[in-house]
């Protein structure tokens, strides 16, 4: 029996993980070699610290010099005249869009991809599940300009009808009152951003669903537990926060999309609660759409509305990772 | 409440994999019948045929009759979950849920069905505790968590859970091997208590309590790696211990193999 | 439990363990009801869209099954069947538009595809004709891809190696942190940093190292966080038999952890690749784009893959949509190849996975 070094087992996925390194000293063994090699990966991560702090510094600087000049509200103007003299510009409109399209992205993937999770970990054969969430796994991978495209020549095209349709039964609502223009519109680009998430959403709740611990799973049903009562009282509460948690990076992803939603959004400076006309913007989509015509002026602008979109991305996905270390302190606590 | 098992020709399959070949015997009401045997002998696979738990294992399947006072648990028309429900299982791991009290884990089973009040619901966590011999630990703290417990606590708390559904069947997979000496000295007092009401099967590869707690035992081995399991001899507790049939039973209770 | 009539069958049924359950093709044949009524629906009400037939058919299949089963089998059961129901109809669901997705890309985009589109830049083509290529953009978004890649796999491997082996107090926690809160940054956002310091503040023009700095800054967390993990995976005892014998910790480090898990590394390090391959927000501010050929990264406007399907659509004629189906193709197909090869190396590396 020769053992090969080069493939260690994996530990079986219960076992307390075990600290590597921790067990000799930090500083090694107080070697040239080793302070040099300490030196080059504290360096590392220093450097990443240090990229950290540069971005929010610089967009800062350049975000104050904009505002400064700013004759209009930052936070209440409508239109983007950055270039005008003087200059008014507001993110109204973009926070406004930026967050509709988003909020339709996660009502749609969240329960979607939930569905799709448990559907691989609890209902489909065997068979199918490996390779189904293979090729999602896949999927997560497709680059956004595809889909950007995709929903610009595909999807736009053909939500016209449901559309009408959604106009026809819910137009009274005024917020589904549609009047037959390209579909260019918030609820377009929520649907496009729910398709894109919906293969990360499902990946990290599949993780989760999979990790429920069987032996709760055959207590439910040694009760007497139909399959749905089964997921229900050992496998959802297991893997809620694991679920919150990835709809929070999915999130994250939708709100600083940007090419998928200028390839389909066609940009004005409306902020209209009828999602299905054509209208509105978002952070991500007005810097790409506005950046080729802005001047040294107009770019200052550009990062001012940027860095509102770094602010918010930050402290979603700052209350994702929350959520995930929480839940490692549970799981830890109960072995 | 009690019923009796007869079980005849059953053969168990995990895929291509017979894990269990043409067992036939019967399991008396109001009594405890012990499963020992050598590891991998398939005395655990044969216990959860016996609620149709191993049919959820990928691959698992069955052949033969189960019979249940009378009625085919494999019969044409029979809802497993509904086997659950009259045939109870406690497992190896005591596994209450962990984002439940103990309140909820005791009534887990009865929200399942539903239309049960609240007041009648209180009367049967109660009842349940107490058959289990947890109430007057756990009674001022009932809607704790039930991952608080200890772990012979915790084992006792699902045998509660099992047995407020009101099961004819109890069904324990080993429910001991997981605890300490007194834990399971606990548990097994509380078997000799639970076998007026139920009739109790229970997996085991500790030879002192099964002769401690069965009424009547029975030995399973296989011939070989890669065969199935087979029973080898069923019989009074008594008799297996002292005077077996068969001459493997008396090697692998005097520990020449096993 | 309900008391159902007695049939011979179920004389012998005082245990309530038989239950009326619908036949096995049952949950088909409804299906399959509810397809014909919505195709029906469809036509009569004369909806012309695809999408509207499968909603119909999916709305009824869900609530046709909840309302037959709970009539035969009962609340718990109709319950069961409605989840099991509604979980099948959310993934076909999903696998529409994916599939559409793929099969768009693929269908359009042979159109054009060929040796001739692969070897030839954008140059003096006029876009609302047909032709030109999108050689400069391939390369482009190679030589800026491997720039990245030459900045980030370094910074990210020795960051994983100092959380995993050398990683404790405050530094490590902060690093652990902001390589978190990293992985979140928009692309555009990098983009912009770049944007302020690079071009906006140092005065360098447009270039495909500009992109490659953005890019860098977006693979440097995905590449800390798969080698941790890859890191962590390697059992303490090997670390340990080599102190045993006398190797100092860097070289433990070099000789025995790092060749231990160089197949689980390379698999991250790639599929980082393959993830800013697809980038596109960053490239449109500091690589800006060219039709024609630029071979130097570090000097003047680039093409870049991504990029290039961006202007083609933009452009907004049939022939330009060609070519960015095309290069959308060309673009998955990139990204794709780089995922199997990377996965394949996982299995490759590490086969005795149990599960």
């Amino acid at each position: 029996m020769t053992t090969d070094i080069r493939t260690p087992a994996p530990p079986p996925p219960q076992a307390p993980k075990a600290q590597p390194g921790h067990l000799t000293s930090a500083k090694g063994t107080g070697r040239l070699g080793d302070k040099i090699f300490l030196g080059f990966s504290r360096g590392a991560g220093i450097t990443l610290l240090v990229l950290m702090g540069a971005i929010a510094v610089f967009l800062t600087i350049r975000a104050v010099m904009a505002l400064s000049k700013n004759e209009g509200n930052f936070f209440t103007t409508f239109e983007w005249n950055a270039n005008s003299t003087p200059p008014v510009f507001g993110i109204a409109v973009l926070a406004f869009g930026t967050i509709v399209s988003s909020i339709i992205a996660m009502l749609i993937a969240v329960p979607i991809a939930v569905a799709i999770a448990l559907f691989i970990t609890h209902y489909a054969p065997r068979k199918l599940a490996t390779p189904i969430a293979y090729v999602i796994d896949l999927l997560a991978a497709i680059p956004s300009i595809v889909y950007g495209l995709w929903g610009a020549l595909f999807l736009v095209p053909h939500l016209t009808g449901v559309y009408k349709w959604l106009d026809s039964w819910l137009g009274w609502t005024v917020v589904f009152s549609y009047d037959g223009g390209a579909a260019r519109s918030l609820m377009t680009v929520g649907i496009l951003l729910a398709i894109m998430i919906l293969p990360i959403i499902t990946n990290v709740s599949r993780e989760v669903f999979a990790q429920a611990p069987k032996m709760h799973e055959e207590a439910a049903l040694a009760l007497g537990a139909t399959r749905w009562e089964v997921i229900r009282t050992a496998v959802l509460p297991f893997g809620r926060s694991g679920v919150i948690s990835a709809s929070m990076l999915g999130l994250g992803r939708a709100l600083g999309e940007t090419m998928a939603v200028a390839t389909v959004l066609s940009p004005s400076a409306i902020l209209s609660a009828k999602i299905l006309e054509p209208g509105g913007g978002t952070f991500a989509q007005n810097i790409a759409s506005a950046f080729k015509e802005a001047g040294e002026f107009g770019r200052d602008a550009l990062i001012a509305s940027g860095l509102v979109l770094f602010v918010i991305t930050l402290l979603v996905n700052g209350a994702a990772r929350l959520i995930i270390a929480r839940r490692k302190e549970y799981s830890g606590a109960n072995g | 409440m009690a019923k009796r098992i007869d079980i005849n020709g059953l053969n168990a399959y995990y895929g291509d994999f017979k894990a269990i070949e043409d067992i036939s015997m019967s399991v008396e009401p109001k009594s405890v019948t012990a499963f020992i045997g050598p590891s991998g002998c398939g005395k655990s696979t044969f216990l959860r045929t016996l609620n149709r738990m191993h049919e959820v294992a990928s691959g698992g399947r069955v052949e033969g009759e189960v019979l249940l006072d009378g009625e085919n648990l494999y019969g044409p028309g029979v809802d497993p979950v509904a086997v659950r429900r009259v045939v109870g299982m406690v497992f190896q791991r005591p596994n209450p849920f962990p984002t439940m009290s103990i309140y909820d884990n005791v009534a887990a089973g009865l929200k399942l069905n539903g239309g049960v009040k609240k007041s009648d619901l209180d009367g049967v966590v109660e009842e349940s505790l107490k058959g289990a011999n947890l109430w007057n630990e756990v009674k001022d703290r009932l809607n704790k968590p039930g991952s608080g417990l200890s772990g012979g606590q915790q084992q006792r708390l699902c045998i509660a859970r099992a047995i407020a559904v009101q099961p004819q069947v109890l069904l324990m997979d080993e429910p001991c091997s997981a605890l300490d000496p007194i834990s399971t000295l606990a548990i097994e007092d509380l078997m000799a208590k639970l076998k007026d009401q139920f009739t109790i099967v229970i997996v085991t590869h500790n030879m002192q309590q099964a002769a401690r707690v069965s009424d009547r035992t029975a030995f399973f081995n296989l011939a070989g790696v890669g065969q199935p399991g087979r029973l080898i001899e069923v019989d009074d507790t008594q008799k297996i211990f002292s005077n077996p049939a068969v001459q493997a039973t008396e090697d692998y209770i005097s520990g020449r193999f096993g | 439990m309900t008391a159902t009539t007695m049939t011979p069958a179920d004389r012998a049924d005082h245990l309530g363990i038989h239950q009326p359950r619908l036949p096995k093709w049952g949950p088909a044949v409804i299906a399959a009801g509810s397809a014909a009524v919505a195709i029906a629906i469809g036509l009569v009400a004369g909806l012309q869209s695809k999408i509207q037939w499968g909603l119909i058919a999916a709305i009824l299949f869900v609530i046709g099954q909840y309302v037959i089963a709970s009539r035969v089998e009962g609340r718990r059961q109709a319950k069961d069947r409605l989840a099991t129901a509604l979980v099948w109809v959310a993934f076909l669901l999903a696998v529409v538009p994916l599939a559409s997705l793929i099969y768009e890309t693929i269908a359009r985009g042979i159109k054009v595809l060929n040796g001739y589109f692969l070897t030839h830049s954008m140059n003096g083509v006029v876009t609302i004709q047909p032709g030109g290529g999108v050689y400069h953009a391939l390369l482009g978004t190679i030589e800026q891809v491997a720039i990245a890649t030459l900045i980030a796999a370094p910074i990210g491997l020795l960051t994983a190696i100092y959380l995993v082996e050398y990683g404790k107090g405050k530094l490590a926690k902060a690093v652990t942190f902001f390589v978190d809160v990293m992985t979140g940054i928009p692309s555009i956002v990098a983009g912009l940093f770049i944007l302020s310091v690079w071009i906006m503040m140092l005065g360098f023009g447009y270039s495909g190292f500009a992109g490659s700095l953005a890019l860098a800054i977006l693979m440097m967390p995905t590449v800390v966080r798969s080698t941790e993990e890859m890191l962590k995976l390697v059992p303490n005892e090997l670390r340990e038999a080599s102190y045993a014998l006398g190797v100092p910790k860097w070289k433990t480090i070099l000789k025995v952890v790092l060749p231990t898990s160089i197949g689980g590394i390379t698999t991250g390090v790639m599929l980082s690749i393959a993830r800013i391959t697809g980038e596109t927000a960053p490239l449109l501010l500091l690589v800006f784009g060219n039709p024609m050929i630029n071979n130097n990264p570090f000097e003047g406007a680039q093409a870049s893959l991504p990029l290039y399907i961006y202007e083609q659509w933009a452009n907004g004629n049939e022939a330009s949509y060609d070519r960015a189906w095309a290069a959308a193709l060309v673009l998955i197909a990139f990204v794709m190849i780089l995922n199997l090869v990377a996965r394949g190396i996982a299995r490759w590396k590490s086969p005795k996975t149990g599960r």
